[in-house]
């Protein structure tokens, strides 16, 4: 595969360089939603969704700030965008599913402060990609995110009944998981890409 | 007894220390986790970070404080992304200026501070509704706070990963250098490690007041 192809860019935020686990982009959520199975599947859509829809304005800000030569402008934009995407998807999950609202609480507005969406529009910015492989870095990175989170999630419901010290149990116990996750992550670094 | 609201009391050192340890921003407020996690490779680019975070941090809590009383509420939160992200566009640039070696080892995570928790925490739960000289104290004890817990981690992951402290080997030749504690995975493992010796440190503290207690409280 050439590295400038849809399917490998897609492939590279998916697994290969995975936001959460190689980056280390979004680890609030990471570790605050990743109680339950079910919460854990709609943050990640919601985040996808939040991603998409910033990783396509971020482009097309871009194109505009870099042809009337306002770069310096760029963060204030970007954060602007994505701050209102958030907005939409709030009012969308409250209008849709209020249950849904109720179980992500704070963690949705906090979207916002998910530093993966803000470092998906700068890496992608900074990697000079078209319009389409902006898109196929987003959705990858989306579901690169959910999927960290659901193994997560998975993990850490057959932990609640392990038997640990009670020094090490909660955040200790939970890094040490998603160490040994990431680990796990490095043997796909053999597929390519950086 | 009169109890002064919170704006009118005066400045102590617990102000500062507060940020600093009770109430570290990594250590014990688990915020901040991205930049902490992910520069802290070497002591150089963590010394970076915390001081730059720092600086940021310093930068909005001022201004957020001068401009506590004009900002309507509404828009508060927008209003002071839009300050941290002025602020940060600053360090962004001043660094590039300065080492485009420490630039590229950074990163996007100069840029990434916007969205750095422990920033607009403070400027929402504390510079909001304090004056500006104890917005300051208290934005400079989060921020030593933040560099202390980046060096804690930032030094650890270069003595085992690569064998020396701040560029300089150690161990001499012999050393086999631990690969994996500077990639990814090593940044969860020695937070783990750090997070499992400050809780195992709580809990002697309180298990020896307890007995203290027991002590005075036995009876003959």
């Amino acid at each position: 595969m050439h590295p400038d192809d849809l399917s490998f860019i897609f492939l590279n935020a998916f697994i290969i360089n995975n936001f959460v686990l190689a980056y280390f982009l979004g680890l609030c959520p990471f570790l605050g939603v990743s109680g339950k199975l079910d919460t854990a599947w709609n943050m990640g859509l919601a985040t996808t969704f939040v991603m998409f829809v910033s990783s396509v304005c971020a482009y097309g800000i871009n194109t505009l700030l870099v042809e009337y030569d306002l770069e310096f402008l760029r963060l204030i934009c970007y954060i602007a965008v994505i701050a209102s995407a958030v907005q939409l998807v709030e009012m969308a999950v409250k209008k849709l599913s209020p249950t849904l609202f109720r179980a992500l609480g704070i963690f949705l507005p906090l979207i916002t402060t998910n530093c993966a969406i803000l470092g998906l529009a700068l890496f992608q910015t900074f990697k000079e990609y078209s319009f389409l492989q902006s898109v196929a870095y987003s959705i990858g990175a989306g579901a690169g995110f959910t999927l960290a989170l659901m193994l997560m999630a998975g993990l850490r419901t057959r932990m609640d009944l392990a038997d640990v010290p009670a020094i090490s149990r909660g955040a200790a116990l939970s890094f040490m998981l998603a160490g040994l996750l990431s680990l796990t992550f490095m043997g796909f670094a053999g597929l390519g890409g950086h | 007894m009169v109890t002064l609201p919170s704006e009118q009391k005066p400045i102590t050192t617990d102000t500062f220390l507060r940020g600093l340890w009770e109430e570290n921003p990594v250590f014990v407020m688990l915020l901040g986790l991205c930049p902490t996690l992910a520069v802290t490779n070497t002591t150089v680019n963590a010394i970076a970070m915390g001081l730059a975070t720092t600086f940021v941090l310093l930068g909005s809590s001022a201004l957020v404080s001068l401009l506590r009383k004009q900002i309507p509420k509404q828009v508060r939160i927008a209003s002071y992304i839009v300050i941290i992200a002025t602020f940060v566009t600053i360090v962004d640039y001043a660094i590039h200026a300065l080492s485009l070696e420490l630039y590229n080892a950074l990163g996007a995570f100069i840029q990434l501070i916007v969205v750095n928790c422990v920033i607009l925490g403070r400027a929402e739960s504390f510079a909001s509704k304090h004056r500006i000289s104890k917005s300051l104290v208290n934005a400079l004890g989060v921020g030593a706070g933040f560099t202390f817990a980046l060096l804690c981690l930032g030094t650890v992951r270069e003595i085992l990963g690569s064998g020396t402290l701040l560029g300089f080997p150690l161990f001499g030749d012999g050393f086999q250098p631990w690969v994996v504690m500077v990639l990814p995975p090593g940044g969860f493992f020695v937070t783990g490690a750090w997070l499992l010796l400050f809780a195992w440190l709580k809990e002697r503290k309180q298990r020896k007041v307890a007995e203290q207690k027991e002590a005075v409280h036995a009876p003959g």
